[in-house]
């Protein structure tokens, strides 16, 4: 195997609390030393005057849509534009078809993301059969798997019944397993297409009120204290579901959360021309809700920057607003926009970035050799240039979907080179032919 | 003149002006007997209805060959249509292909319009979508308000109903507001979304208490299916608190109006005696909505010849009105 000298630049790691000017060498699959000044005996070097050395990071929320949907993104095209965005580990959510809901297709997953070998393909399992919010899934056999899942959701419905919740979460126990909840009260949303509020009314759509989320998020805390299971709670988007989390973090509840790019980055005046890209589930909601999820992701109320990587068919987008699906790509721009609309306007600081990033997601999935730049730990590594622009091309992703409400936007901060487990998969930029499928 | 007509923000007081005159002078010609002119010979108008419409689609059709326009008609509900396999975006440029000139589109999904407009070359006019926008019907209410009002300033319109799902109060509040008269909405909070404040309307939830300050009462349709959504408690509830019955249109001023979209629900939101009382003008509006979409597609199109014929003064073609309180 290679070895591999990052020579000259800024390590951040929060993990280690590292953030210096140094080389990093890689071998045999781990970070073989840090410090001034290493050796480069036997190694390839590499250039990284001015660009930032980091754990590789973590997505806790993609769609990768296989099995079921390969004509909208396969788990190879997926982990070739998660490794583009800097990713060496993703967490699979179970809405594929068939649902991830037994262990046979949580090891299939797993497998395909292994032989593929591009990222740590894990997988979140279903809390209910076929995601119905009734009857459980086979969480035991999944979190025993050969895919050992840590972490169960229900994800793109919220589990309705509260009973059913409480027994899910009291199960989870016996697995130290994480509850993830998508927070929506389906009845309050009734079929909602954007966020409630002056502009619904005035388009004429019907709105999403923000208390269908923070009605949820406020129960699963309560069974969370009741229950004593851990509670994920995915894609926060409005400023209420933020104070609740703030606070349950205050009293000591065992509770993370995560946010997208685009909840930090859009509001709902994208929605003006009804244009279907835009249409996202959580909706986008209003600047003040924004304001909310910078400052949760700059104080710890929200752990986690994840993508809810979701790509859609062209054909499937290209519809009347109203019929056209949820959900946008993520995971090829999502370090441009923290660095666009959170490092450079001075919300975080640069190991506050690589925290939502990496380190935290990585402890809340439980991954040991993820999110951390120790020695002697495996060797996921990113680099990149946290000045360059760069602008999006949605013709240019690694996906196989489009539909990126960013294409044409000038983004800061551009992934160099991605280290999986001490091998590159992108290397100038440019994702490797062994990684292209 | 506007290449699109999306919506009635696109539109100032000056070219809502310049419309609700042009229509005056065209509608001289329905009096003709020979009613067409050659303006828009050679050019064509499709009307893409996926919404069931019988009174806006043939005003429509009936508008664009008055004007020697060629007509193409194509209707299908929303959801054979998409059971067919062809798409909306697929339809449009087929259209476009056929080198059509204009689309009056109606649809119910809100924003298809808008979607329409940067799909295609040809100027769209949207005939109602979801529960955005009906502008036309908002034009042809204005014109029918000015028939009997010389002045929209300070005029005190009370709209009443289901504005949260009407595209038709939304167009109405704003041509009214830009043309400077008072809106209020009146209904009960289920069906009056408190953010409408931000259009320049007031809101009120007791119809008895604005009754006697209307010059105008336009009343929406209110459709049963809301019941079971449980917005109000019955029909019958909601006719008693919000419906027009000649109790409460005696409470209103001399000289003031009652209009109604169509159409009508009968003993609900109208009570049949005041939809055939000499303040309705419900009739006219059906009428009037001709001669502002020829107005429209004239205008839009850019019309190749003078239509001739003199600009008309107000004439008085209404039912005579009484002019005491019934």
């Amino acid at each position: 195997m290679t070895a591999y000298l990052i020579a000259g630049g800024r390590i951040v790691d929060p993990a280690s609390e590292r953030d210096e000017t140094a080389d990093v060498r890689i071998e045999d699959g781990a970070v073989g030393a840090i410090g001034a000044s290493l050796s480069r005996a036997g190694a390839e070097v590499i250039d990284a005057d001015g660009a930032i050395v980091a754990p590789g990071f973590v997505d806790l929320h993609t769609h990768l849509r296989e099995p079921g949907r390969e004509d909208e993104e396969t788990i190879a095209s997926a982990s070739a534009g998660a490794a583009a965005g800097g990713y060496t580990a993703l967490c699979a959510m179970p809405n594929t078809d068939p649902v991830c809901d037994t262990s046979s297709v949580a090891e299939k997953v797993w497998a395909l993301g292994r032989e593929v070998g591009v990222v740590d393909v894990r997988v979140a399992g279903a809390l209910s059969r076929s995601l119905e919010g009734t009857k459980m899934a086979d969480i035991g056999e999944m979190a025993r798997s050969a895919a050992r899942v840590t972490m169960f959701t229900d994800d793109g419905h919220g589990v309705q019944d509260s009973l059913f919740a409480r027994r899910t979460m009291e199960y989870l126990v016996a697995f130290d397993a994480v509850y993830a909840e998508h927070c929506e009260d389906a009845a309050l949303a009734a079929e909602g297409q954007m966020h409630e509020g002056e502009r619904s009314v005035k388009l004429g759509l019907r709105g999403i009120p923000a208390e269908a989320e923070e009605l949820m998020a406020a129960r699963d805390i309560a069974l969370a204290r009741l229950t004593g299971c851990k509670l994920h709670l995915l894609h926060v988007s409005t400023a209420g579901t933020v104070e609740l989390v703030r606070r349950a973090k205050a009293e000591g509840a065992r509770i993370s959360a995560e946010a997208t790019p685009h909840h930090f980055t859009l509001t709902d005046a994208a929605l003006e021309n009804y244009n279907p890209l835009m249409k996202v589930n959580p909706p986008l909601r209003s600047q003040s809700d924004v304001e909310a999820i910078i400052s949760g992701l700059a104080d710890g109320t929200i752990d986690a920057i994840a993508t809810d990587h979701a790509p859609h068919a062209v054909e499937e987008k290209d519809q009347e607003f109203t019929y056209a699906p949820p959900g946008m790509l993520g995971l090829e721009t999502a370090l441009g926009l923290a660095i666009t609309m959170l490092l450079e306007p001075g919300h975080l600081d640069l190991g506050r970035v690589i925290e939502v990033l990496s380190t935290r997601p990585a402890r809340i999935l439980g991954l040991s050799d993820q999110g951390s730049l120790e020695v002697g730990s495996a060797a996921n590594v990113v680099v990149f240039d946290p000045s360059a622009r760069w602008t999006v091309d949605a013709n240019g992703l690694q996906s196989k979907s489009r539909n990126t409400p960013f294409a044409g936007k000038e983004l800061t901060g551009k992934v160099l080179h991605t280290f999986f487990r001490g091998r590159p998969t992108v290397r100038d930029s440019q994702v490797l032919n062994e990684v292209l499928v | 003149m506007i290449k699109h007509l999306l919506s009635m923000d696109q539109l100032s007081a000056e070219q809502i002006t310049e419309v609700l005159d042009t229509a005056e002078q065209l509608r001289s010609v329905t009096d003709r007997p020979i009613k067409k002119l050659p303006t828009l010979r050679g050019r064509t108008v499709c009307n893409l209805f996926y919404e069931a419409s019988t009174r806006t689609r043939i005003s429509f059709e009936l508008a664009a060959k008055r004007l020697s326009a060629d007509v193409i008609n194509f209707s299908a509900d929303s959801k054979s249509a998409v059971a067919k396999g062809e798409s909306f975006k697929d339809t449009a440029w087929t259209l476009e292909a056929m080198g059509v000139d204009a689309i009056v589109v109606r649809h119910s999904s809100s924003g298809a319009p808008n979607q329409l407009a940067g799909w295609v070359q040809a100027s769209v006019l949207n005939a109602g979508d979801g529960a955005h926008e009906h502008p036309t019907q908002a034009l042809l209410d204005l014109f029918s308000i000015r028939q009997h009002f010389k002045d929209f300033e300070g005029l005190r319109v009370a709209i009443v109903g289901d504005v949260l799902h009407s595209r038709v109060a939304r167009s109405n509040v704003k041509g009214l507001v830009t043309m400077g008269a008072e809106v209020t909405l009146v209904g009960p909070p289920t069906l009056i979304p408190a953010q409408a404040t931000t259009w320049g309307a007031t809101i009120a939830h007791d119809l008895d208490s604005v009754i006697g300050e209307v010059d105008i009462c336009y009343l929406l349709r209110v459709q049963k299916e809301r019941q079971s959504e449980q917005l109000f408690p019955s029909l019958r509830e909601y006719a008693a608190l919000w419906g027009l019955d000649s109790r409460r249109q005696a409470l209103m001023p001399r000289d003031s109006l009652v209009m109604h979209p169509g159409p009508m629900n009968r003993g609900v939101e109208i009570s049949a005696d005041v939809s055939e009382s000499p303040r309705s003008i419900i009739l006219d509006q059906v009428a009037n909505g001709l001669a502002v979409r020829m107005s429209l597609l004239y205008l839009m199109l850019g019309g190749t010849s003078e239509f001739g014929g003199e600009a008309v003064e107000h004439p008085n073609r209404n039912r005579p009105r009484e002019k005491e309180v019934v």
